[in-house]
């Protein structure tokens, strides 16, 4: 199973359908289950079920999540592939020690790949949508593998499968997607 | 929160509207009428029976207009934001896009220079499903223009029903068109949908076909209880 987690300031909001819907359409296309989870409401059991995690992003006014680092301090203990999306990067980065920076970023922009890594693999250059008021300062733990000009757009653990990404791939760029969810990883 | 719907007149804005209704308040509509048929962002048939449809639906609406250049119509669709602002309290501008980064983008933009939230609930909705529902729901389309091969003058005026969405899909798979009609190859106008109080009923229209294009012209509507 596939879990989707809402990023959302509230369960069940109208962002939903923005953030997390485009997002669980690839994941059921792609042949996986997916089950979606607001960030407030996650269980162990969730959490135990998951063969792998997604993070959505959210609205650029919903920041709520950033305010409540707490709420994901389960992702140091995660041992299932994890990919944070926009809003999902920054949690990724907020619960190892990241930081945020105000930079808001609306449109296509093209990112290049500066570490290799399975995830971008074949894909030096690309164009992708973003839309976010903030960039990240990755954790001392954490790689940097993509940038745009304006900033860090894809990082990296060094250790674990855990992924953050600025872009969001549910636009012009599924195969980001899709490969996180057949990246091969072994289960600790 | 209290919403302005970017309201066209056509299916992907009713049923934005609707599903923003599903979960805020839908303060009033906001429509553009553009004086220019190639406006990137808002040129629709029919907008002139917008009001009408804002009517039928008992909300409010706030209309602005545009010559229709292409970045210009931007600083014309955030005077009419301004306006719901005023007049409506607004806090968030919901939208009917579905894959337009182009459309997207400018409205975030615009959302964002103005400190307000920007919501797009059909954005990269599955088309298949999407239109189910549409239809499932009870919302009432007719095919407003056609502007692509292979639709004829037969699809002006026709209802978007279980076997038009069974046609569409099979020229979308022939003829490489989005199912939609997101790249502009059709347009809807709405004539019924479930939080319109009443329905829209067209006493008068004239399909006008030539060269591969054609428009619903409706000439004469009026409401009709449900």
């Amino acid at each position: 199973m596939i879990l989707l987690v809402d990023l959302c300031g509230k369960a069940g909001s109208l962002s939903l359908h923005e953030f997390v819907e485009p997002v669980a359409g690839i994941v059921r296309r792609n042949g996986f289950s997916g089950q979606v989870r607001h960030h407030l409401r996650l269980t162990g059991a969730d959490l135990s079920a998951a063969e792998r995690i997604i993070l959505c992003g959210t609205p650029l006014r919903d920041n709520a999540f950033a305010a409540r680092p707490a709420s994901f301090s389960w992702l140091q203990e995660a041992r299932v592939p994890v990919l944070g999306i926009c809003a999902g990067m920054q949690a990724v980065a907020l619960a190892f020690g990241g930081a945020l920076i105000p930079s808001q970023e609306i449109g296509m922009t093209e990112i290049r790949c500066t570490s290799p890594d399975p995830l971008l693999e074949g894909h030096d250059r690309f164009s992708a949508y973003e839309l976010h008021g903030a960039g990240v300062v990755p954790p001392e733990s954490f790689l940097v593998l993509a940038e745009s000009d304006r900033c860090i757009q894809a990082i990296r653990h060094q250790d674990l499968p855990l992924y953050g990404i600025l872009f969001h791939p549910e636009v012009r760029n599924e195969w980001v997607v899709e490969r996180f969810l057949t990246l091969p990883w072994r289960t600790c | 929160m209290r919403l302005g719907v970017l309201f066209s007149g056509g299916k992907d804005s009713a049923y934005a509207c609707w599903r923003a209704m599903q979960h805020e308040e839908v303060a009033c509509l906001i429509s553009v009428v553009s004086r220019n048929e190639e406006s990137y962002m808002f040129h629709t048939p029919n907008i002139r029976w917008v009001p009408l449809q804002a009517e039928a639906a008992d909300l409010p609406l706030v209309q602005g207009e545009t010559e229709g250049r292409e970045e210009a119509e931007l600083g014309d669709l955030r005077q009419a934001i301004r306006l719901a602002m005023d007049r409506h309290g607004i806090e968030g501008v919901v939208s009917g896009a579905l894959q337009s980064v182009y459309q997207a983008s400018r409205i975030q933009r615009i959302c964002a220079g103005m400190d307000l939230w920007c919501f797009n609930p059909l954005w990269h909705a599955d088309p298949h499903r999407y239109l189910q529902d549409l239809i499932t729901r009870g919302f009432r389309v007719v095919i407003a223009g056609v502007f692509s091969r292979p639709f004829d003058a037969s699809w002006l005026g026709r209802g978007m029903d279980r076997e038009t969405l069974r046609e569409l899909e099979g020229i979308a798979r022939t003829h490489r068109l989005t199912l939609t009609g997101e790249g502009g190859e059709y347009e809807t106008f709405v004539l019924d949908a479930p939080f319109f109080r009443r329905r829209i009923v067209v006493q008068e229209a004239t399909p006008e076909f030539r060269n591969d294009r054609g428009v619903y012209r409706i000439a004469r509507a009026a409401l009709g209880e449900k």
